[in-house]
């Protein structure tokens, strides 16, 4: 499992390779929450790009679920990108399709929480 | 050993409404329309194979009570939820009232819904009968002696005319009990509750209800997969969504399907039925539940085939 991070203006796209279950889950959540430092109103938006993710457990949820409750009441937008079909579909058994605003690519969730985010990665 | 499901849900017995049976009849003459079911025998045939589960059938709505039947004589409960009337009127039915039936009972807690069938179960008003209730909780008699006290029963405990005898069980201590080699596991529940390992004849059955999994460290992780090792059978708690086991349902003890799938894989259980229905979900809530469940089995399937099923009032399971 690795956590590499890219940034665009005010958007950290946050990239999740690999597999996450149980045993690995406390080491994800140590890797994801540095990037999500910053993570609230007024600060970086991030935008956690999951298309290399090849499988997620109910303990590497359950640890999206932590972040997600946490940026939350910072009032710091998180979102989900890219889910391999797995993965989506791991997301809707769990319903935490309810929990994350969800977008087919990197550049959807852009132009849908940063134009500044979306036209800088164009350019470069 | 034969696994029979007396009362399947979580919480709080329900009911079917006069709505929901229309909506069932509705939707099964719908489907009939066009077919020549000229017989009985065509229209039972029509209803068991063409017709979804939850409009030929319901899973019922009587609350914990699962029997495990090892081909003795003597009775083997896991609780006393209101599917032990049921299963009483069952055994006055074959039996009779002179009978004299012992009973064997494994109680994963005490909470209401656990213990509600046990005023109505007709056996403990039937002398010679003798019913040995099995716990881990301190308080269990005090428990079932409170619910028959005035003025919650208009007969007190101590006029039963049964046998009823409480026998105080320790987690993680294998002992043996009706045949069966029986150890209890501590699981996080308010007031906590106890799963059972039950073996007999090399077959291995675990009772698991009523038992959040957090999902916090490694560690429990593994101590939970040791007890479902290797099961022929883990019936589940799978009561919320996991998102909601692990947000608005946190710390309200009970489970998921997801989880349910997951400790039964790294166990190499062999069938996982999913059991203690949210009382809110209706038929087809619970249907679509399940086909979910094996749904996720399919695509995290590592070499092992898990089978699922969902329980329902009457289900009968071949172990």
């Amino acid at each position: 499992m690795q956590v590499t991070a890219v940034r665009h203006a005010d958007v950290l796209v946050v990239a999740v390779t690999g597999r996450i279950d149980y045993m690995n889950a406390e080491e994800f959540k140590s890797a994801l929450q540095p990037h999500l430092a910053n993570c609230v109103a007024g600060g970086d938006k991030v935008a956690l790009d999951l298309s290399r993710l090849e499988y997620v457990s109910s303990a590497g949820l359950r640890v999206l679920m932590i972040v997600a409750k946490d940026v939350r009441a910072r009032k710091g937008t998180l979102v989900a990108v890219a889910l391999q079909p797995v993965v989506r579909e791991i997301f809707e058994i769990s319903r935490f399709t309810l929990v994350f605003n969800i977008f087919d690519s990197v550049q959807d969730s852009l132009r849908a929480i940063s134009p500044a985010a979306a036209a800088a990665s164009r350019a470069g | 050993m034969r696994v029979r499901f007396w009362g399947t849900r979580g919480s709080l017995p329900v009911s079917l409404t006069a709505g929901d049976i229309k909506s069932k009849i509705v939707e099964a003459l719908l489907a009939a329309a066009g077919r020549n079911l000229k017989t009985r025998a065509d229209v039972e045939a029509f209803v068991e194979r063409d017709l979804p589960f939850p409009i030929s059938h319901t899973y019922g709505g009587n609350s914990s009570c699962v029997e495990l039947d090892i081909g003795t004589e003597e009775y083997v409960l896991c609780d006393l939820g209101t599917g032990v009337r049921p299963f009483g009127l069952h055994v006055l039915a074959r039996k009779g009232p002179h009978a004299r039936c012992t009973f064997h009972v494994f109680m994963s807690h005490l909470h209401w819904d656990h213990i509600m069938g046990f005023p109505l179960f007709p056996h403990a008003y039937l002398p010679g009968n003798r019913i040995v209730i099995y716990g881990c909780h301190d308080g269990i008699e005090e428990a079932f002696r409170r619910q028959h006290a005035a003025p919650c029963f208009p007969v007190d405990f101590s006029r039963l005319p049964a046998k009823i005898e409480f026998v105080k069980l320790e987690p993680g201590k294998r002992s043996r009990h009706a045949g069966l080699d029986v150890t209890p596991m501590l699981q996080l529940h308010s007031g906590d509750s106890y799963g059972y390992r039950f073996e007999h004849g090399g077959k291995v059955v675990v009772y698991s209800t009523d038992s959040e999994h957090k999902n916090e460290d490694a560690a429990s992780t593994q101590e939970v997969v040791r007890f479902f090792r290797n099961a022929d059978l883990v019936i589940f708690d799978a009561m919320y969504s996991l998102a909601d086991t692990v947000s608005v349902k946190e710390d309200w003890g009970h489970s998921s399907n997801v989880m349910g799938v997951e400790l039964c894989q790294h166990a190499r259980a062999k069938h996982l039925c999913i059991y203690h229905h949210e009382p809110v979900y209706n038929d087809a809530k619970i249907a679509s539940v399940l086909k979910e469940t094996l749904r996720l089995e399919e695509i995290t399937r590592e070499g092992h085939t898990l089978r699922i099923s969902s329980a329902y009032d009457g289900l009968e399971i071949a172990v």
